[in-house]
């Protein structure tokens, strides 16, 4: 042995080295290494610090239970924290930082923290809060803060790429150990569609670790058969690096696959992890069983780990952990562990079993029988053991093992609780049913032929179980011993939280009896590995302060995830331009062209202004409002949501969604409609044409379109079967536009075929299908929602921004503009027209002043509920105009509205401004209001208040139409 | 979750838009004496534990309505017809 590597054995490639750097030093590992074996072959065995205390930690296991060696992996935006040393595939140029110790890992000024450990007792969190405000504020917490917390998260984005992913299979295999493998097997040889999954790089489970044999073969050999065999059948997908993490309703199975983190970049075409979710008729969880450390003195002292990590370590990366060991067990475990290092040539000092009596073979090694560690000696690596009869042993290593726990976490992540297992001293998986079931060591079975029978049975998914391969048992038992009281060192019972066996009593004596309130009191079982290692010891230490059974404590809630699963892997290619889609107008080109400012609203991109060299947006939007309502403006209004309706029951089908009527409405003829909740609420508006007797085009709001279809659709599928009526959203079929103003007639009359522009031709709310431009389809409807002459023009999509270019050289003689959806909006509030701020999901259709439109002819949704008193009652809030009473006054939205001579505050709220908009043609700030019995109050002076920038101002009630109050510009 | 619409087949649940409880049905009279029948049908909707059905909308399928009977506690799918089917049988009686 040339340092702490083996001469021989292990599943490294000796022949191919691999340089890497753990805190700022260079080191050498080999292909098949993970970090922590590399670390440990070079005698690195100080990994990190503890939370709490900041004490030198060192691998507890070699897994993904590990608890300890978390580490910083890479650099600058590819930098991810709180990676377990032990997952982590070592390949060159690898670059890792420990975490949690400020300055430097050997020297750290939190571990005075352990000095001061009187005040992290169980509760501290708890307890430190409830102390004086100010000392807690400027003494403790910046302290604390700085030296606590776990590694830190890259501030650069990602710039790895990640993927989601689907599959589908007939009986998915959770774990690839002899369990999995035989499941495996037997399933796909019946020729089901299988999928194996393993967190492992290397498949083959505990087999990689151990000295079994099977079929007269080593265990190796056995499972790298069996994989060969897997690996080239159709109906098998096999995936290492694959993390199962969840189990869901259906059976479904959430996996990340980790794609890319074994190298140092990965290929430009390839995720980095990549996110599953596994839809599995059947399953077996062959997820194998955790060692547990036993809670004794120094526990946590670099060098201590569990006896299965201390052979992993030895057997698959031919890494000793060290070069003269003492085991404590209190179960068959330890003598394997003893026994192997002993093969290995690695020195073994004694095997301290806390049974009196056991018949497991030492191999020659001496046993102290009924003997148990009190303390560690050693800071930053073991230097010997303490026993409770006084003696000291020299030692640089030590093996644990306090027995063995299924991972049973998958099958109850649906609610189910593992049950206590007295033979095996363990919790054991739930029973939920045939779908999903445990096997091996997963389900408590200890034994190698009884977990390979175990998965052939789980793997028959029809016909006769298969034989399985003879293989060497090794027997095993177990005594419980969970804490070692005599302990003179601190005991941790949860390594990442620094949790010690004191802490668990404590809890109880303070009332926190229920282990779920155990937990967040003492911090047990909480952070990034979930209490792997530590729950059961935790649960037995407060079973036993508390005089109760295990299964009366019982385990805290198994969740999702398994592992931590990253931010990464769960956005997928959901990032950036990616995360949702956008949507632009069918005019967008042309708007874009004339320098038009988009908002988001919704999906969409809207031109909200068109400015011209210098002007802001109001000034840009007065000048649009002023061009349009002295000229002609042109305004793309194709957001609107626009559903075709047809059939022999559509105008019936209408009559039943609108509060108004529409089976009287005359083919060529566009009205106005409002449609209400059946809670009586008004739900959205918009104008509907009809185009024969059985064909109406309906328009919605931009923001409800997608809402009212899906409204439109209950009501006729669950309401209604037997309207014989059919409808389809046709939003992204035409592009519409809105051309307003005096020249609106002449600049149209320009572009249209035969058709004459005049007021017998096409007259007020007129709606016809014509051709433009010389044959080109288009729908004409002559409404306004700016109050000018106004006409809406429809044409296919793809042809909108051809006809917005053509209808502005035909309105270029006539000065036309370009207007945005700001400038719509001031000419909508003068007009008083109810939008947005109005139709708000509180405000009935009298509130809004639109009250004579509910028909009492007919049934309609919302008609009965809009009849409760509570709605027509007349203190309601409704619809007004105001105005400032010094026009130099700017009315701000959201302001609210008292009485003139109270004062300000909300204790005599009568209302609120719901809109407002600086008026070009008033030449002031103007709104509309909900004010409480608004309708009686045209004329009074209010009180504005606005709350949050403690100004008020008087202002004056009046009619919501602010302008042009005859509408005569509207039939000009 | 999967859910077996009876066009599409059996998609992922994320397709699908719930919408409560199917049972109530609206009331179909005008006259004021219904009103109890309606504050019933638009506010009052029980919580059962165990088999119920509900309202699910392919919404981003085939954007049929469906009825899906389900058990609340496990979430078993028992069955799923469209709402019109659901709708007209209960219309029968
Ligand atoms: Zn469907």
């Amino acid at each position: 042995m040339t340092g702490f590597r083996l001469d021989r054995g292990g599943l490294i490639d000796r022949t191919a080295p691999l340089d890497f750097i753990f805190d700022g030093k260079a080191f050498t590992g080999f292909a098949g290494d993970t970090l922590a074996s590399a670390l440990i072959a070079n005698d690195v065995h100080l990994m990190g610090r503890s939370f709490k205390y900041h004490r030198p930690r060192g691998v507890i296991s070699a897994g993904s239970s590990e608890p300890n060696a978390l580490v910083e992996l890479r650099e600058g935006a590819r930098k991810e924290a709180n990676t377990r040393a032990t997952m982590i595939e070592l390949y060159d140029g690898l670059v890792a930082r420990s975490q949690n110790r400020w300055p430097s890992l050997g020297f750290d000024i939190g571990a005075l923290n352990s000095l001061a450990s009187a005040m992290f007792v169980a509760g501290f969190y708890y307890k430190t809060f409830m102390w004086p405000k100010s000392f807690w504020e400027k003494i403790y917490e910046p302290i604390i803060r700085k030296a606590a917390g776990l590694g830190t998260a890259s501030k650069e984005a990602d710039p790895d790429k990640y993927e989601k992913a689907y599959a589908h299979c007939d009986f998915l295999v959770v774990g690839s150990g002899p369990t999995g493998l035989m499941a495996a097997l037997t399933a796909a040889r019946s020729g089901a569609r299988v999928i194996l999954a393993d967190e492992s790089a290397a498949l083959g489970g505990s087999l990689l670790n151990e000295n079994e044999e099977i079929g007269g073969m080593s265990g190796y050999a056995w499972a790298m058969a069996g994989i060969a065999e897997l690996s080239a059948m159709p109906n098998v997908i096999v995936m290492p690096r694959t993390t199962i993490f969840g189990w869901y309703d259906g059976n479904i199975f959430g996996a990340v696959e980790r794609v890319n983190d074994h190298v140092l970049e990965p290929s430009p075409y390839e995720p980095r992890q990549r996110y599953w979710r596994i839809m599995a008729k059947r399953a077996v969880m062959a997820t194998g069983a955790e060692e547990r450390p036993i809670v004794f003195g120094g526990n946590d002292v670099p060098g201590v780990m569990t006896a299965g990590a201390l052979r992993t370590y030895a057997n698959r990366y031919a890494a000793a952990a060290g070069k003269s060991v003492v085991v404590f067990t209190n179960n068959n475990s330890g003598y394997h562990t003893a026994r192997d290092m002993k093969t290995h040539g690695v020195h073994v000092e004694v095997i301290i079993d806390s049974r009196k009596e056991s018949a497991a073979d030492s191999s020659g090694i001496p046993v102290i029988r009924g003997g148990a560690i009190v303390n560690v000696r050693g800071g930053k690596r073991v230097s010997g053991v303490e026993l409770a009869d006084h003696r000291m042993v020299p030692c640089d290593a030590v093996a644990m093992s306090g027995g063995w726990s299924p991972i049973v976490n998958l099958m109850c992540h649906r609610g189910a609780k593992p049950k206590w297992d007295e033979r095996i001293a363990s919790f054991v998986p739930p029973d939920v049913g045939g779908g999903f079931v445990a096997a091996g060591s997963a389900a408590g079975r200890m034994l190698l032929s009884e977990c390979l029978a175990d998965g052939a049975r789980a793997g028959t998914l029809k016909g006769k179980t298969p034989s399985i391969p003879k293989c060497r048992d090794e027997a095993f038992a177990v005594t419980p011993l969970w804490w070692v009281k005599e302990s003179t060192g601190k005991a941790f019972v949860d390594y990442q939280n620094d949790s010690t066996a004191k802490d668990l009593p404590l809890a109880a004596q303070e009332g926190y009896r229920d282990i779920e309130l155990a937990k967040r009191y003492t911090t047990a079982g909480m952070a990034t590995d979930q209490g792997k290692l530590g729950n059961v010891n935790a649960i037995a230490i407060l079973a036993e302060a508390t005089g109760r059974s295990m299964d009366q404590v019982g385990t805290t809630t198994f969740r999702p995830y398994y592992t931590p699963v990253s931010f990464g892997a769960l956005a997928g290619p959901f990032v950036g331009r990616h995360f949702q889609p956008v949507r632009k107008t069918p005019l967008h080109d042309w708007a874009d062209e004339l320098g038009a400012v988009f908002v988001e609203t919704g999906l969409w991109m809207r031109s909200s202004w068109f400015p011209q060299e210098g002007e802001d947006w109001l000034s840009s939007a007065s000048r649009e409002v002023l061009a349009t309502r002295q000229r002609v403006g042109l305004c793309d209004v194709s957001t609107l949501g626009k559903i075709d309706v047809q059939g022999k029951d559509a105008a019936e089908f209408l009559n039943r969604l609108y509060c108004n009527t529409f089976s009287t409405l005359d083919v060529g003829k566009a009205r106005y409609g409002l449609m209400l909740r059946e809670d009586g609420i008004v739900f959205d508006d918009g104008t509907t044409s009809r185009l024969a007797p059985d064909h109406f085009l309906m328009t919605t709001t931009t923001a409800n379109a997608a809402r009212v279809m899906s409204h439109m659709e209950f009501c006729h599928q669950a309401h209604w079967p037997e309207l014989d009526v059919q409808y389809v959203s046709v939003t992204e079929q035409w592009a519409q536009m809105a051309i307003a103003g005096p020249k609106a007639r002449a600049t149209l009359q320009k572009i249209v075929d035969k058709v004459t522009l005049d007021d017998t031709g096409f007259p007020y709310l007129v709606a016809k299908e014509i051709s433009i431009l010389g044959g080109m389809t288009a729908r004409l409807f002559r409404i306004s929602f700016s109050g000018e002459h106004a006409y809406e023009l429809a044409v296919p999509a793809d042809y909108g921004n051809l006809v917005a270019r053509a209808i502005m050289q035909a309105g270029e003689e006539f000065g036309i503009a370009p207007y945005g959806i700001e400038a719509l909006s001031i000419m909508r509030i003068e007009k008083g027209h109810v939008a947005g701020g109005e139709l708000n999901g509180t405000t009935t259709a009298a509130d809004l002043g639109l009250g004579k439109m509910m028909s009492s002819k007919k049934d309609y949704i919302g008609r009965m509920m809009a009849a409760r008193e509570g709605l027509t009652d007349k203190n309601r809030q409704c619809v007004v105009g105001i105005r400032p009473f010094d026009v130099a006054d700017k009315i701000r939205s959201g302001s609210h509205i008292l009485k003139k001579d109270d004062a300000p505050s909300m204790a005599a709220d009568q209302g609120y401004v719901s809109s407002v908009a600086w008026s070009p043609m008033l030449n002031m700030w103007l709104g509309l209001a909900l004010l409480s019995n608004g309708r009686e109050r045209h004329g009074e002076v209010v009180k504005i208040f606005d709350g949050v920038r403690n100004i008020h101002m008087f202002g004056v009630i009046c009619d919501p139409m602010h302008y042009d109050r005859e509408n005569k510009k509207l039939h000009a | 979750m999967l859910v077996k619409c009876p066009h599409c087949g059996t998609r992922p649940v994320e397709e699908f838009t719930f919408n409560g409880d199917a049972s109530v049905q609206r009331p179909a009279s005008n006259d004021p004496k219904s009103m109890d029948q309606w504050f019933d049908y638009v506010y009052l909707r029980d919580n059962p534990k165990g088999r119920f059905d509900e309202y699910a909308h392919h919404s981003s399928g085939c954007r049929a309505w469906l009825v899906v009977t389900r058990d609340t506690q496990s979430h078993e799918i028992f069955n799923v017809v469209t709402a019109r089917d659901y709708a007209k049988k209960r219309v029968a009686p």
